[in-house]
C-alpha cells in the first residue's frame, strides 16, 4: 500500500525517541539504577513533550491562541489520580490501573475540551485566549475548593506510589504514542482541512470544509493529551495541587511551542525538553540565596533564544549554523528553497491569528540597510 | 423546475434598515456562462454572498437545480453544488498549490475517510491520499500548473493564483460555479488568456457559470445572458447586448 520513497524526516523524532527508550530500558532491565534525580528529569520532559506537542496542534495548526492548556492538564491530572487512589485496593499499584487512569483522565480533559471547543468557534484571536485563560483559572480554584475527602482541596490530592524505575518507560511510550496521533491526524486530509482553516476560515468554508467539526475534533484532540499529561504528572509527582496549573504554566507550554517554531513539531518536542532542563537545572544549581536569580537567569535565556530565532540582522548567520542545513550537509542533500516538498512545507513562518512574531521579533536592521538582508543567504 | 441550474425568487436582504439587494430574480440555463454587473455598491458580491451562504436572506429564496438551498450554512452548500472565487483572491497561503486543490476535494464522496482511519493509518488512509494527489495533480494539469504544485500558493504570480483558486473551487465538483471579478487586476493579455479559460471550463467541465465583472467588453464578449444591478434592485436583465444598450444601464453608468 505504501508508495514512494521512505521519509526519513517523517520519522526522525520516533526513531531519536525510540532508541533513546529502548536504551534506558535496556539499561534497566540489565539492573542498572540511574539518579533518582534523573528519572525525575525524564519523566518531567515526557510530560513537557505530551503538552507542547498537544498544544502546537491548536497553536501551530489551527492557528487559534489556547491559554488554558494548563487547566485540562489539571483536570486529568486530579481525575487520573483520584481514579488511581479508588483502583489501587483492588487492582493493586500495577499498569492496569495505571492504563485505565490514563484512559479516564484523558477522556473527562477530551470533554472539556468539546466545552472550551465551542466557544472557540465564536471567537478568535485575543478573545479566545481571554476564554481558555478563564478556563484554566476556573479549572484551578475548582479543585482548590472541594473538600479533603474529594479531591484534596487546598492540600492537594496524595496519588498512589508507582514504582519509579519503570514510570519513565511508561512515560516515554506516550511520548511516542502522542506523536504518532498527533502527527497522523496532521498528515492527513483532516489535518489539511485544519491548516486550511488557519490559512483562510472564510475560503475554507466556501471550499466544503466543516469549520465547526474541525476546530472543534481539534480542540478536543488537543485536550485529550493534555489530559493524559496531566495524568503522568500525578503519578510522577505522588501529589496534586492545583495551585501548579495557573496560567503561568499554560504561557511556559505556550513559550514551547513558540520557540520551537510554530507548527513545527520537532522544534516543540526540542523546546520542551530545553526549556524543562533549563528549568530543574536551574532550579538545583541556584539554592539559597542565589534562588533569586532563576527566574532572570531563565527569562535572559529565552529573551537570548527569541532573538536568535527571529532577529533579521541574525538572518544569514542563522542559515548557516541551522542545524537542518548542518544535517543536509552531513547527509549531502540538496535543498532547494523554490521547490519545496508537500510535506515540508516552512510552517514556521506561519503567523496564528494573534501576530505571534510581530509580538516577539525584535528589529535590529537599521533602516536604510534594509534592503540587503531581504534576499541573503536563500541559496 | 429544472429547466435552470439556478433560479432565485425575490430574493434579497437588508441589513438593518438598509437593502443591500431586493427582488433579485435571476435564472440561469444549464452551460450558461451568466453576467452580473452594476456599478459600485450595487449589491452584486451581496448576491454571491446570499447564494453561498455568508449571508442569510431575509427575503425570498433560491433554487439549484430545482433544490431549495435557502438557510444552509456554507459548508453544505458548496456539498450541494455551489462553488465560489474571491473578488480578492482567498488562497491557503501556507500550503502547496497541490494540497490547496486537496482541500477543494475534501468531502467528495470517494475520497472519504473517517479520522480513526487517519490516525491508526489504515489502508484507506493511504489508498485515498493517493488517489486525491493523483485527482489534484490532474486537475492542476488542465490549468497549467502542474509545475508549479510544490510551491506555496502565494509564491505563485497573481494570473496563477486566480487559476488556483478556480482549480480549487472546481475541485469540489460544483453544478454552479461564481467567479467574483475574475479579471480584477489583469493586464489585457491575461484577460484574454481568462476568456479562453472560463470557455474552456463551461466546455470540459459541462459547467454553468456566474460572474460579477467591471470590464464590459470582457461581458460582452463571454456572457451570453447579464443582470444589471443597481441600489441592489435589478435594472436590466436578458441577452446581453439588449440589456447593456438599456438607457437606464447607461444612466446608472455614466451618470445623470
Amino acid at each position: 500500500m505504501r508508495m514512494g520513497k521512505f521519509k526519513l524526516n517523517h520519522y526522525i523524532n520516533y526513531i531519536v525517541i525510540g532508541a533513546l527508550t529502548l536504551s534506558l530500558t535496556a539499561v534497566t532491565l540489565a539492573g542498572g539504577r540511574f539518579d533518582s534525580s534523573l528519572l525525575f528529569l525524564l519523566e518531567k520532559i515526557a510530560i513537557s513533550i505530551v503538552l507542547a506537542v498537544s498544544l502546537s496542534l491548536v497553536v501551530g495548526f489551527l492557528g487559534e491562541l489556547s491559554l488554558g492548556h494548563a487547566g485540562f492538564m489539571c483536570v486529568g491530572a486530579y481525575l487520573g489520580g483520584k481514579v488511581a487512589a479508588l483502583l489501587v485496593p483492588a487492582l493493586g499499584n500495577g499498569p492496569l490501573t495505571f492504563l485505565i487512569s490514563l484512559v479516564v483522565g484523558g477522556a473527562v480533559a477530551a470533554v472539556c475540551g468539546i466545552i472550551i471547543g465551542i466557544p472557540a468557534l465564536r471567537l478568535r484571536g485575543d478573545y479566545l485566549a481571554i476564554v481558555t485563560l478563564a478556563f484554566g483559572e476556573i479549572v484551578k480554584s475548582l479543585f482548590q475548593n472541594t473538600s479533603d475527602e474529594t479531591f484534596g482541596g487546598a492540600l492537594g490530592l496524595e496519588t498512589p506510589r508507582y514504582d519509579k524505575k519503570y514510570l519513565f518507560i511508561f512515560a516515554f511510550v506516550i511520548v511516542l504514542i502522542t506523536l504518532a496521533a498527533v502527527q497522523n491526524f496532521i498528515r492527513s486530509k483532516h489535518g489539511r482541512a485544519v491548516t486550511a482553516i488557519r490559512d483562510n476560515e472564510i475560503a475554507a468554508r466556501a471550499t466544503g470544509i466543516n469549520v465547526t467539526k474541525y476546530k472543534l475534533l481539534t480542540f478536543t484532540l488537543s485536550a485529550t493529551f493534555a489530559g493524559i499529561a496531566g495524568v503522568l504528572y500525578s503519578f510522577s509527582n505522588y501529589t496534586v495541587q492545583s495551585a501548579k496549573f495557573g496560567y503561568n504554566y499554560s504561557i511556559e507550554i505556550l513559550v514551547m511551542v513558540v520557540l520551537g517554531g510554530m507548527g513545527s513539531i520537532n522544534g516543540s518536542i526540542i523546546a520542551a525538553t530545553l526549556i524543562t532542563f533549563l528549568n530543574t537545572k536551574l532550579a538545583t544549581i541556584l539554592t539559597g540565596d542565589l534562588a533569586v536569580l532563576q527566574n532572570l537567569l531563565y527569562a535572559v535565556i529565552l529573551i537570548i533564544i527569541v532573538i536568535y530565532n527571529n532577529a533579521p540582522a541574525l538572518k544569514n548567520f542563522r542559515e548557516k549554523y541551522n542545524l537542518q542545513n548542518l544535517l543536509r550537509k552531513l547527509l549531502r542533500h540538496k535543498h532547494d528553497p523554490d521547490h519545496v516538498k508537500d510535506d515540508e512545507a516552512k510552517w514556521d513562518v506561519v503567523p496564528t491569528k494573534i501576530e505571534m512574531n510581530e509580538i516577539l521579533s525584535i528589529d535590529l536592521t537599521p533602516q536604510d540597510k534594509k534592503g540587503n538582508t531581504g534576499n541573503g543567504g536563500d541559496k | 423546475m429544472s429547466d435552470y441550474i439556478l433560479e432565485t425568487k425575490d430574493l434579497g436582504i437588508s441589513f438593518g434598515g438598509l437593502k443591500a439587494a431586493q427582488d433579485v430574480n435571476i435564472r440561469i440555463r444549464k452551460n450558461q456562462i451568466y453576467g452580473l454587473i452594476g456599478p459600485n455598491g450595487a449589491g452584486k458580491t451581496t448576491v454571491f454572498n446570499l447564494l453561498t451562504g455568508v449571508y442569510k436572506p431575509t427575503a425570498g429564496t433560491f433554487y439549484l437545480d430545482g433544490e431549495e438551498l435557502k438557510g444552509l450554512p456554507q459548508d453544505k452548500i458548496n456539498h450541494k453544488g455551489i462553488a465560489r472565487t474571491f473578488q480578492n483572491i482567498r488562497l491557503f497561503n501556507n500550503m502547496t498549490v497541490v494540497r490547496n486543490v486537496m482541500v477543494g476535494l475534501h468531502d467528495r464522496p470517494e475520497f472519504k475517510c473517517s479520522v480513526a482511519a487517519s490516525l491508526f493509518r489504515l489502508p484507506r488512509h493511504f489508498k485515498v491520499e493517493k488517489a486525491m494527489r493523483e485527482k489534484a495533480k490532474e486537475l492542476l494539469r488542465i490549468f497549467d500548473l502542474e509545475g508549479e504544485r510544490n510551491n506555496l500558493a502565494h509564491n505563485l504570480p497573481y494570473g496563477k493564483q486566480r487559476k488556483l483558486e478556480i482549480a480549487r473551487a472546481l475541485a469540489t465538483e460544483p453544478k454552479l460555479l461564481l467567479l467574483d471579478e475574475p479579471a480584477a487586476g489583469m493586464n489585457p493579455h491575461e484577460t484574454e488568456d481568462l476568456v479562453k479559460t472560463i470557455r474552456f471550463i463551461r466546455d470540459h467541465f459541462d459547467m454553468t457559470i456566474l460572474l460579477i465583472e467591471h470590464d464590459m467588453k470582457f461581458v460582452a464578449g463571454l456572457c451570453d445572458e447579464i443582470t444589471v444591478l443597481n441600489f441592489g434592485t435589478v435594472l436590466a436583465q436578458g441577452d446581453t447586448k439588449t440589456a447593456l444598450s438599456d438607457p437606464e444601464v447607461i444612466k446608472a453608468y455614466i451618470g445623470g
